[in-house]
């Protein structure tokens, strides 16, 4: 798909638009409709986007495995992590109102972050899906996804 | 139209035409959600339905083959199942409240207090998401382990064979 | 007339269901089940969601001006149960892709043919 310039013009235009926007879909949660997994899908989507009209290795240059290996493992950690604080600072698991002297903040904060942990492991779980299957395509049936191996050539 | 595309999707043995009628499906889904004012699920089901199990389809799909074969019987007995379903859901469905009742049973238990107290102490006025990290942290703890533990599932189905081919060639 | 109309969002849910349920057991291919899946799964979507919603109502977002909120709490019920849907959907998927390598096949009634042949020669041989 490298030849199709107008396909590769929208997509450039696109694509920082699409990841400006998960990312106000997840800080803004709060107030507006949004929340991790709705980020998490986004960014996902915007990233398959990305593979799919710029190839395959060009996407995994910049978002490689082992990073979204970690990823995957590091979003159930920061979940965990944030129940575990609130226990080590006397709650119980999960339990928000002890991470901040006011209530109310620690409760903001606790969502804060256990939204962050669920967007970075779904959307590093939806990317390393389509990258598994992708990649399958590539060792089986060569011929039709060829140009998605194809490494970019200009910039 | 929702029934139209799905009576489509059923009849139809083209399985690209039936993948890409199912993210049509999806968006469908997606606008009624939101007439329903549930614009969260929405988006997510916009995002999820029509955009990426469509690209995990497609992908399946380019692995196997495409075109479904014909079924060597009639499908007598599934319609005949299927239809028993569905007429003990009728059955069942009329015993449960009419579509918008305030007095229902799911207006009337922790949804007020969710309502009422959740914006005061969580500071978040976006209820659905106070909800989903905070009143029941638990679960969305839980939700996150499973999709953790498919795309663990699906990283030793896929990757494997890869290694195997590698070493065989 | 609105009794009808009451029960419009269950019929529609119950539809659905069934539309499904006939995929799943009729077709043999096993990425049309999971489609039948799929829709099996919107329906329980439906299902949830639809009740939830009260007539003049907004969404869940606490504002000034706005007294009458849909129910959150199925909104968060089925927001987890998409993503985790998805991600089993691909678990599924992995699956037919690894027995279409094994078989060469998704169709259900070749991999039972191919099932039983192995079986028999097996009988025979031993």
């Amino acid at each position: 798909m490298n030849q199709q310039l107008v396909l590769r013009v929208i997509a450039k235009l696109l694509i920082p638009f699409i990841l400006v926007f998960a990312l106000y879909v997840q800080f803004h949660g709060d107030f507006g409709p949004g929340g991790g997994f709705q980020a998490g899908v986004t960014l996902a989507a915007a990233m398959i986007f990305y593979a799919l009209i710029f190839g395959l290795a060009t996407a995994r240059r910049n978002v490689p495995d082992r990073l979204l290996e970690g990823m995957i493992a590091g979003g159930v950690l920061l979940y965990g992590g944030v129940g575990v604080a609130g226990m080590l600072l006397g709650g119980n698991f999960l339990d928000y109102f002890v991470l901040d002297a006011d209530p109310v903040v620690g409760q903001h904060r606790g969502i804060f972050w256990v939204e962050a942990g669920v967007a970075l492991t779904v959307s590093s779980v939806m990317l390393k899906l389509f990258y598994l299957f992708a990649d399958r395509a590539n060792h089986s049936g060569a011929d039709v996804q060829n140009d998605l191996n194809r490494p970019e050539g200009g910039a | 139209m929702m029934v139209v595309t799905v009576v489509a999707l059923a009849r139809s043995r083209n399985l690209f035409a039936v993948v890409v009628l199912f993210g049509a499906y999806s968006f469908l889904m997606a606008t009624v959600l939101v007439a329903l004012d549930a614009v969260d699920v929405a988006m997510t089901e916009a995002a999820v339905g029509a955009g990426i199990s469509t690209v995990l389809f497609l992908g399946a799909l380019h692995l196997c083959r495409s075109e479904e074969a014909k079924p060597a019987h009639r499908p007598l007995i599934p319609l005949a199942l299927a239809s028993g379903v569905g007429a003990l859901l009728v059955y069942g469905s009329l015993g449960l409240p009419a579509f918008s009742d305030p007095t229902a049973p799911i207006h009337t238990h922790v949804a007020p207090r969710y309502l009422n107290e959740g914006p005061k102490e969580t500071g978040v006025p976006n209820v659905v998401t106070a909800v989903l990290a905070s009143y029941r942290g638990y679960d969305t703890f839980g939700e996150t382990t499973v999709v953790f533990t498919a795309g663990i599932g699906v990283i030793a189905l896929l990757r494997r064979r890869n290694k195997n081919k590698a070493e065989q060639s | 007339m609105s009794t009808l109309a009451g029960y419009f969002s269950y019929a529609v849910t119950i539809f659905l269901l069934v539309a499904g349920l006939f995929i799943i057991i009729a077709r043999g291919n096993l990425i049309k089940k999971m489609v039948g899946l799929g829709i099996f799964q919107t329906s329980v979507y439906l299902l949830y969601i639809a009740p939830g919603k009260l007539v003049g109502g907004t969404a869940p977002i606490i504002a000034p001006g706005f007294h009458v909120y849909s129910n959150p709490l199925p909104h968060v019920l089925i927001l987890t149960a998409i993503v985790v849907g998805v991600a089993t959907l691909a678990l599924g998927l992995a699956l037919a892709v690894r027995i279409h390598e094994a078989y060469g096949s998704i169709e259900e009634d070749e991999i039972l043919e191919q099932d039983n042949a192995d079986a028999g020669s097996k009988e025979r041989g031993g």
